[in-house]
């Protein structure tokens, strides 16, 4: 049997509390527009290369027609060997994503291992099925370990997919376009990130929910190279957005001190044991 | 994601598709294409495996929603696995299709999925069984399913001759699966087949440009 102190035994069929309140929420606004969930509108990619895995992302999160985060993160941390992007609505992708590195991360100490690839995965499928599709996560799973090099596909309702290359998100069929041109078995370390970057950047220039900069991660047996960003877009403004100020930066007109006087209600002692 | 699933009744990923099995002297062959789709008109992987191994001599043969689908051969794995273990000897094919049969029978409110369940065990041979999708449970010696197999019945019926020889039977498959990829648009891809007999199990695999060509093509 597994370590058992991973999940606890969730309980049979599906739950759907959530949605009961989500129902009651809309209600409550009656007639007028419930806010949109932040989503990742993204194009997201992934490549299997000669030593290893090559994953991308573009940086633009948004709400409804606003950009709301212009250097958002969606290539997500799961453990030293295994990496995931996550395309759909982004607290989905950011939970889903979290409680997994963390449950990867006890199965790791309590049993000494690395993780592998294949097990983040089957965690992933039976938590989204059980979801039944209500947790928007369109994942791309990344890692290497001591089998190979693996990418794999998971989405909402469940269903995984092994693929040697990828794209998700509302990017996803400009990117593909690119991927199934330029992808070759074995590719050495810089055509694959060329090829990964030429991929998110077909989903940035072709679709409007995705943008800004390009992040890219590629993960070998040796280690995982991380870099953020890879491109910066070439419409980057020249706002400072530091507003800090330095201390008497903003004149004093008046000033006023009034003192407390504060009296002694009650004291307790209370000994420590230290036997 | 959603622009790619506007009114299919299957939400997410569905294995519009073409799987067969028929039985030959010794043996079973076992075979589906390989195309996923969402919605109609996009196809979201061009190599799914649809042949599940669920335990050593038995297969079964995936159509309906991906992920309903591979949750419910997980669970069957499973249970196929323990129960081999209880009785100390590997499963009967009728066991492993009513397993099946029961996951998709107690949840068939939520589930959209159906299998085709083949294999070899020593008491009965080589058999096939097919799980339709509220739990229907039925052996038959050939069978088809999923989208595609609306346009092979004719076929099926026509070519297919109880105690083919393995070449044949394998070359009877082909040629289904090829015209139901031919003529379903959710149908495609390459073809698996799995040929299992009491001696082992061997996969094999026709790529689409090499699968036989019919007339006008």
């Amino acid at each position: 049997m597994a370590l058992a102190n991973i999940f606890e035994t969730p309980a049979p069929g599906f739950n759907f509390d959530n949605t009961a309140r989500n129902a009651a929420l809309n209600g409550l606004f009656d007639g007028g527009q419930t806010p949109k969930p932040l989503k990742t509108g993204t194009t997201i990619a992934g490549v299997v290369f000669k030593d290893g895995v090559v994953l991308g992302a573009d940086t633009r999160a948004t709400s409804g027609e606003v950009v709301a985060d212009k250097m958002c993160a969606k290539i997500h941390y799961i453990s030293p060997n295994i990496y995931c992007c996550g395309a759909g609505t982004a607290a989905d992708t950011e939970k889903t994503t979290d409680l997994l590195s963390s449950n990867l991360t006890i199965y790791s100490l309590n049993s000494g291992r690395n993780p592998r690839v294949v097990m983040a995965v089957n965690i992933l499928q039976d938590m989204l099925y059980r979801y039944h599709g209500q947790i928007g996560a369109n994942l791309i799973l990344g890692g290497v370990d001591c089998t190979g090099n693996h990418l794999y596909t998971v989405g909402p309702y469940g269903s995984v997919n092994k693929v040697p290359y990828l794209s998700m998100g509302s990017g996803d069929l400009a990117a593909l376009g690119i991927l199934e041109d330029g992808f070759k078995p074995d590719l050495e370390l810089e055509p694959a990130k060329e090829l990964v970057r030429a991929a998110i950047q077909a989903g940035i220039m072709n679709d409007l929910g995705s943008g800004n900069n390009i992040d890219i991660c590629v993960i070998t047996k040796q280690g995982v190279d991380y870099i953020r960003p890879y491109r910066e877009s070439q419409y980057k403004d020249k706002r400072k957005t530091k507003y800090k100020y330095p201390p008497g930066a903003t004149p004093i007109l008046t000033e006023k001190v009034v003192p407390l006087k504060l009296e002694v209600v009650q004291e307790t002692v209370q000994k420590m044991e230290t036997a | 994601m959603e622009k790619h699933c506007t009114e299919s009744r299957v939400k997410g990923v569905s294995t519009g598709t073409t799987i067969l099995a028929a039985v030959f002297d010794g043996g079973v062959v076992i075979g589906s294409d390989s195309r996923a789709s969402m919605g109609e008109e996009y196809v979201s992987s061009k190599t799914i495996n649809k042949v599940i191994q669920v335990h050593d001599r038995i297969f079964c043969c995936i159509a309906g929603s991906l992920a309903d689908a591979q949750a419910i051969t997980k669970a069957a794995k499973f249970h196929l696995s323990f129960h081999s273990v209880q009785m100390e000897s590997p499963p009967r094919v009728m066991a492993a299709a009513s397993v099946l049969k029961d996951l998709c029978y107690k949840n068939r409110e939520e589930l959209q999925a159906g299998f085709i369940t083949a294999g070899w065990d020593k008491k009965n041979g080589p058999q096939v069984y097919v799980v339709a999708l509220g739990g229907m449970l039925i052996n038959q010696l050939v069978t088809i399913a999923g989208s595609g197999s609306t346009y092979i019945y004719g076929y099926i019926d026509a070519k297919y001759k109880p105690n083919m020889t393995k070449e044949e039977c394998l070359q009877f498959a082909t040629n289904a699966l090829a015209l139901a990829m031919g003529r379903d648009n959710v149908s495609g891809g390459v073809a698996h087949l799995v040929v299992v007999t009491e001696k082992g199990v061997e996969h094999v695999v026709v790529p689409g440009d090499k699968l036989p060509k019919f007339h006008d093509e």
